[in-house]
């Protein structure tokens, strides 16, 4: 299948200067990220997993190499709103309802006020939050609160959606349902995802397509193109190419794993 | 009804601790008084005499409500002797001076901001500012006002616009600085513009911080008119009357003023909080 490439990472290198010594984050990184990739970055904390991401939305920038998104830089696509970014704390302002943090970046966007009805009502039932415009935050479950912020990153349609750990302080019945609804509106949405997680039944059970990274420096270890298919039930998860994914995972996170 | 118990105690506790006050310091000039007569007084003779003086050293708080109660309801709110006239002229001066202070103040507070320059070049000269005794400020703001045509209202408000943008320019920094990188990162995100940010994001969550703000600065406005009444001559307004009590030893008059102008900041101080809860829980601050 030929798919155009939406994100394109070559050499990508970002070292951090602090105070003592300088901190390579991420080093000689390439990564093709095709228009409809479910992508996960998986790895142990600080391997740059949520700082090449934070590149792709433009809000860190990398010291070498080059990356595009959509063919542009990053910084150029940020300010043609090319994703929507879902951060790991819900981050709602409290004193916005629901709808009101959905309609949020409709608002800074200049949408007219019949269409951002619209789309909020569309992008609340498409996150099973219909009913639920007038409540405040913190009347709302955290699930349900990610769930807003999904909605909020969804609203104004831009093709990627990149999400830094969404579901990382959820219990995990709460995570599984999430993952379930996420991969459905993956399917009807058709958008491209990147998608960082520290947790390999996430990564397995949601992408096409897993980066195992390591630390010190962030590298990108391994490319694992997911064998399982499209439609994916939770029970997928005790297929035996569902297993065979999660070890090769595992094997590329503790070969590369070291605390020195 | 679970509060009212508790606070009327402690408004008894601190008539009862007024009365002894009253009763130990004014008890000297009832003995030198019985003294320089040649006759013999008893402790409850002493007493009271301490409660009905004319001057007292302390006046008894029923005295101090006796005089309030009459500067107020008994006089036409038109004559020079009613508390209710003399606590407009300050009211008035309190009030527009809170107004300049409390905007000075946010504009201040949005250039500190957003401006790196106005952060290393004001900030220093708005702490200064306040380092400065009001006192030793007020007659010269009053004089060099003066030489320019300026007198009455205007100088007044000055001196309490001086007292009042400093909570308020301090707490709405804060206020405008607290949002966390996450929401600043989202709205990045969104290419907001500067604009934006501080409408969408800065202005809503430094609510809090601003009626926090008002209430010290409408109490510190009060204090910058009564301080911006006493260089004039006292003419008239609470510091006014302040000054020709101590002028003419009137303790009385002096106590009814003080507390009349500590019931004018409450009920500011109340009032301003009033609208803090409206607003923040129409906004889904207060849970």
């Amino acid at each position: 299948m030929d798919k155009n490439p939406v994100i394109q990472a070559r050499n990508l290198g970002l070292i951090f200067q602090t105070k003592d010594s300088p901190v390579e984050a991420l080093k000689d990184v390439n990564l093709d990220i095709a228009q409809g990739d479910f992508v996960s970055l998986i790895g142990p904390s600080g391997c740059g997993k949520t700082t090449l991401l934070r590149i792709v939305a433009s809000l860190d920038h990398p010291t070498s190499g080059e990356i595009t998104v959509n063919g542009m830089t990053p910084e150029e696509a940020r300010l043609k709103r090319a994703y929507g970014y879902v951060f790991q704390a819900a981050s709602l302002y409290p004193w916005r309802t629901i709808a009101g943090n959905v309609r949020l970046p409709l608002e800074i966007m200049g949408y007219g006020k019949e269409e951002m009805k619209e789309r909020v009502d569309k992008v609340l039932k498409l996150v099973h939050l219909a009913g639920f415009e007038n409540k405040f935050p913190w009347q709302l479950s955290g699930g349900m609160q990610q769930r807003a912020s999904i909605a909020r990153a969804l609203s104004f349609d831009a093709d990627i959606l990149l999400m830094d750990e969404p579901f990382g302080a959820l219990d995990e019945i709460v995570r599984d349902h999430l993952n379930e609804q996420l991969l459905e509106l993956w399917k009807r949405t058709e958008k491209t995802i990147c998608f960082v997680t520290h947790s390999i039944p996430e990564a397995v059970y949601l992408s096409t397509k897993i980066v195992v990274m390591s630390n010190r420096p962030g590298k990108v270890v391994e490319i694992i193109e997911s064998p399982l298919p499209k439609d994916r039930p939770l029970d997928i998860r005790d297929s035996k190419e569902f297993i065979e994914v999660a070890q090769q995972v595992r094997v590329g996170l503790r070969t590369s794993h070291s605390y020195e | 009804m679970k509060t009212l118990l508790p606070v009327i105690t402690v408004s008894l506790f601190l008539m009862v601790i007024w009365y002894g006050f009253s009763a130990i310091l004014n008890s000297t000039w009832t003995k030198d008084q019985a003294n320089r007569a040649g006759v013999e007084v008893t402790f409850s003779e002493i007493l009271r005499d301490t409660m009905v003086q004319q001057r007292p050293l302390l006046p008894a708080p029923h005295q101090v409500i006796i005089e309030l109660w009459d500067t107020t309801i008994n006089k036409k709110i038109t004559s020079k002797r009613s508390l209710v006239y003399h606590g407009w002229i300050t009211l008035s001066a309190t009030l527009l001076g809170f107004l300049i202070g409390t905007g000075l103040g946010i504009l201040l507070a949005i250039g500190i901001v957003h401006n790196k320059a106005m952060d290393y070049g004001v900030m220093p000269w708005i702490i200064a500012s306040q380092t400065v005794p009001i006192l030793a400020l007020a007659p010269m703001i009053i004089v060099v006002l003066y030489s320019i045509g300026l007198a009455g209202l205007v100088p007044k408000a000055i001196i309490s616009a001086y007292l009042s943008f400093f909570p308020v320019s301090v707490g709405m920094v804060a206020g405008f600085r607290c949002p966390d990188p996450t929401q600043m990162d989202l709205l990045k995100t969104y290419a907001a513009k500067r604009s934006q940010v501080f409408w969408k994001l800065r202005v809503p969550i430094s609510l809090p911080y601003l009626f926090t703000s008002l209430k010290i600065g409408v109490a510190a406005s009060l204090v910058g008119a009564i301080v911006g009444e006493l260089p004039t001559g006292a003419v008239a307004g609470l510091g006014a009357r302040l000054l020709t009590g101590s002028y003419y030893g009137q303790t009385v008059q002096i106590w009814s003023a003080l507390i009349g102008s500590a019931i004018l900041a409450a009920t500011l101080v109340g009032f301003i909080g009033l609208v803090q809860k409206y607003t923040l829980t129409r906004m889904g601050f207060a849970r």
